[in-house]
């Protein structure tokens, strides 16, 4: 394949989904059929973005774009010629993302066949599941801010559209609105800097405005603007990948379909921020990267703590969602760029895995989600439990599964950049974070499939779900193993996806705005080096690789163990009954409280925010009803009273004289009526009669 | 005996002119009132010839009463072709009673 065609295949796999949604939305009521086409369509957009990434990876080294001027403004003076480019950009992790992208749409279509049996709007959810994908590929393969931009509320709007799919329910319309609003918040922030940035470069390609930077052309000419600017796009993925503090509407979103939450809340959406800081991450000065890994150590230290005391088995879920999101988002904070893409990747699989699976127990036990009401279930849904079980394994970072790889490689990441820069916290809430997610990810599991059941009912009635339910789950379980990303269970970078796929990318940010072991070496080691000696590759700086080159083996030991003493104490807590749950409930009282109310935020936010909100809206009503209105009904009232004085005007003098005219003719007609009889003799006396009276007046004579 | 003179004329004029006034204006009948108009036009015929006789118009007074007598026969003819037509169309020619044109 050449260059060129792979473009348009590109196009063909952007556009794919598109046409699916159309023709399900608008043939959706009359075919029944219909969401067979818009499986038939992922199916093929699958098999052509795996073609599409093997091209790639195989025979490209070098990004491919594909582009072409959208507005052509050639002439504004105050301006300069302004185009505007949309575009394709192929390189190696738009191809990895987008077959990504495609394999968790194909699986949650494929759930969905069974799952949403006899909903009402059967076919438009499919055509909504159709949109969501289109618009998570826009993101996926664009080469310009513009695009991104676009998408990035396309992607708002299909999640609005999925999360209140059941608007007939309060909570889920809710929860829609709440999404949909608290993205807005972040793409404000996103919005402008992306305006920031057009203003300085005039133009919105990624590509153009790399290079801008690191020939030296600053935002606004100063480092500062360049950090504002970074933080300001980041925002965007705040609000996208539901980090601390916009993390609200994630748990809340658990109210659409659960296959919806396992392609936007878990796999893709969410994904779109962190895919989108990949993307952005060469202009990131290391001021903004430290907010970053910032945010991201609290979204993944958060979230983790409330999953612990939650008892809604997709709410435990969606916190340990955020959780990793924050551990992404921390890895590209502090510059472990292909550890956090490659996490994205392998948590995509297993957590689609597990919300897929969640959502076959809950189908089997007739939509209860509460945990506590469960128990027992793995005689009754073996595959379920088992796939369930090797996802678990995979997001507590248990070796031979994917999770294990990334995870270990996020904890390095963080580890070399503390022994570097002195920032212990980083780490330490990383392998703080293992270890909570593995203890909450096994309660979960205890509590769902192990022991008694403990709602008999219901149990009896829980059966395995079927093919099109399980197959979807075997898929990704399998995707959640170490094989697809590297041979070497114990060493990521052993795999092809970090050898050789994924490289971190040049940074654009001048020297002196980056992280001290970002710069690169002032002094070039003369010598020493061997010819045909292959060196492992260099990021950064020679300090950073050494770091990094120790840091491996502890963290891997360290968050191994983390991850087994999660387990264990789970196991301890719930299976054997062994520590005494409820006493240490009652111990720590504040704690539990704190986090069994996910640290009140939602509580935090009603009262400051939304309160806030009405109360400012409230003044804004009183403002508008008393003095706006009272100007505008003012204003009226002395209208009406000229108009009124006016009218009268008109009707009695102006009128008064028109109709005394008429009147006084009316008079007069009546009065010459008389003598026009019609009857000639009678003119004729008249005549007779004026002409002897003129005689006698004028005397002629 | 008494002398004839141009006051006895006129005033016979004036009387017949009287009586052609009076029957234009009391009679009904379309044709009456021509009769009418014929007494005017005679009245105005004596006063030119009296006139002639007695003033100094001399003979015009003569030939302007023939002028009369020639139109006054005309006009009857016109006229009274008028008032068959009136007949036709109102099956009667009583003048009060033709006021179509009144409104």
């Amino acid at each position: 394949m050449t260059e060129s065609s792979l473009i348009q295949l590109s196009v063909v796999l952007l556009f794919l989904p598109l046409f699916g949604f159309t023709l399900t939305l608008f043939f959706g009521k009359k075919i029944k059929g219909m969401f067979w086409f818009e499986n038939f369509v992922i199916f093929l957009g699958l098999v052509g973005s795996i073609v599409l990434a093997y091209h790639k990876l195989s025979f490209f080294n070098h990004e491919i774009t594909g582009e072409f001027t959208w507005i052509d403004l050639k002439s504004f003076s105050f301006l300069g010629a302004i185009k505007i480019e949309l575009g394709i950009l192929i390189d190696n992790i738009s191809v990895i993302m987008l077959v990504t992208v495609y394999i968790i749409s194909f699986v949650v279509h494929v759930f969905s066949i069974d799952y949403m049996k006899g909903d009402k709007r059967y076919n438009r959810y499919f055509a909504y599941l159709g949109i969501f994908t289109f618009s998570m590929n826009g993101i996926v393969l664009t080469h310009n801010f513009l695009m991104m931009y676009i998408f990035w509320e396309l992607v708002g709007l299909s999640s609005y559209l999925l999360i209140g799919f059941w608007f007939e329910k309060k909570s889920a319309s809710d929860a829609a609105k709440k999404a949909f609003i608290v993205n807005r918040i972040g793409d404000i922030g996103m919005l402008i800097g992306i305006l920031m940035i057009f203003t300085n470069y005039h133009t919105f390609t990624f590509d153009k405005i790399f290079l801008a930077i690191s020939n030296g052309h600053l935002p606004f000419d100063s480092g500062f603007w360049l950090t504002v600017v970074g933080i300001l796009l980041f925002c965007g993925a705040v609000g996208k990948s539901a980090q601390f503090p916009l993390h609200v509407w994630l748990p809340d979103a658990m109210e659409g379909p659960t296959p919806v939450s396992a392609l936007i809340h878990a796999a893709t959406m969410v994904a779109a921020g962190v895919y989108f800081i990949t993307r952005i991450f060469p202009i990131l000065s290391g001021d903004a990267l430290f907010v970053i890994a910032i945010i991201g150590a609290l979204s993944a230290f958060i979230p983790a703590t409330i999953a612990l005391t939650q008892n809604d088995i997709k709410k435990v879920l969606a916190y340990s969602t955020i959780s990793q999101l924050g551990y992404m988002i921390m890895a590209l904070g502090v510059g472990a760029y292909t550890f956090a893409f490659f996490h994205l990747i392998t948590h995509a699989f297993f957590k689609a895995c597990l919300f897929l699976g969640s959502g076959s127990v809950i189908h089997s036990m007739h939509h209860e989600q509460d945990i506590r009401n469960m128990g027992g279930l793995r005689k009754k849904m073996p595959l379920t439990y088992y796939t369930f079980l090797v996802a678990s394994l995979a997001l507590s970072g248990i070796p031979l599964t994917s999770g294990f790889l990334s995870k270990d490689g996020i904890l390095a990441g963080s580890y070399a950049f503390a022994s570097i820069t002195g920032h212990w916290l980083f780490p330490i809430v990383g392998f703080l974070v293992a270890i909570l997610t593995a203890f909450y990810m096994f309660r979960l599991i205890i509590l769902t499939f192990h022991g008694k059941p403990r709602d008999q009912h219901k149990y009896e009635h829980a059966k395995e779900s079927k093919f099109a339910m399980a197959m979807p789950l075997v898929v990704l379980s399998t995707l959640s193993l170490f094989i697809w990303f590297t041979p070497n269970p114990f060493n990521p970078e052993a795999g092809w996806v970090l050898s050789s796929w994924v490289k971190t990318p040049e940074l654009s940010t001048p020297e002196a705005s980056r992280y001290a072991f970002m710069q690169k070496d002032s002094v070039v080691e003369p010598g020493g080096k061997e010819a045909g000696v292959e060196e492992p590759e260099m990021i950064y700086s020679s300090a950073y690789t050494e770091a990094m080159h120790h840091a491996h083996i502890p963290a891997m030991i360290l968050s191994l163990l983390m991850a087994i003493s999660g387990i264990v104490l789970a196991f301890l807590f719930y299976q054997y009954k062994k520590l005494d749950i409820d006493k240490i409930k009652e111990k720590f009282k504040p704690l539990y409280n704190l986090s069994y109310n996910k640290w009140y935020f939602d509580e935090i936010y009603q009262a400051t925010f939304v309160a806030g909100t009405i109360r400012i809206s409230r003044l804004l009503a009183w403002f508008d009803n008393k003095v706006v209105d009272g100007i505008v009904n003012g204003s009226a009232t002395v209208t009406k009273w000229f108009s009124n004085f006016s009218g009268t005007f008109d009707n009695v003098i102006v009128d008064g004289i028109v109709n005394f005219m008429a009147y006084l003719s009316g008079i007069l007609g009546l009065i010459f009526r008389k003598f026009q009889t019609g009857k000639v003799q009678t003119y004729i006396v008249l005549v007779i009669f004026s002409i002897v009276i003129l005689l006698f007046l004028f005397k002629p004579f | 005996m008494i002398h004839v003179g141009l006051n006895h004329f006129l005033i016979v004029s004036a009387i017949l002119f009287s009586f052609g006034i009076f029957g234009i204006v009391t009679r009904k009948n379309a044709v009456m009132v021509l009769m009418g108009i014929e007494l005017i036009l005679n009245a105005a015929n004596i006063n030119f010839v009296a006139f002639a006789r007695y003033g100094n118009l001399g003979y015009n007074g003569q030939v302007m009463a023939l002028f009369i007598i020639i139109l006054a026969a005309a006009e009857a003819a016109i006229a009274l072709a008028i008032v068959l037509n009136v007949y036709k169309n109102f099956s009667n020619v009583n003048v009060d009673e033709i006021d179509n044109l009144k409104e």
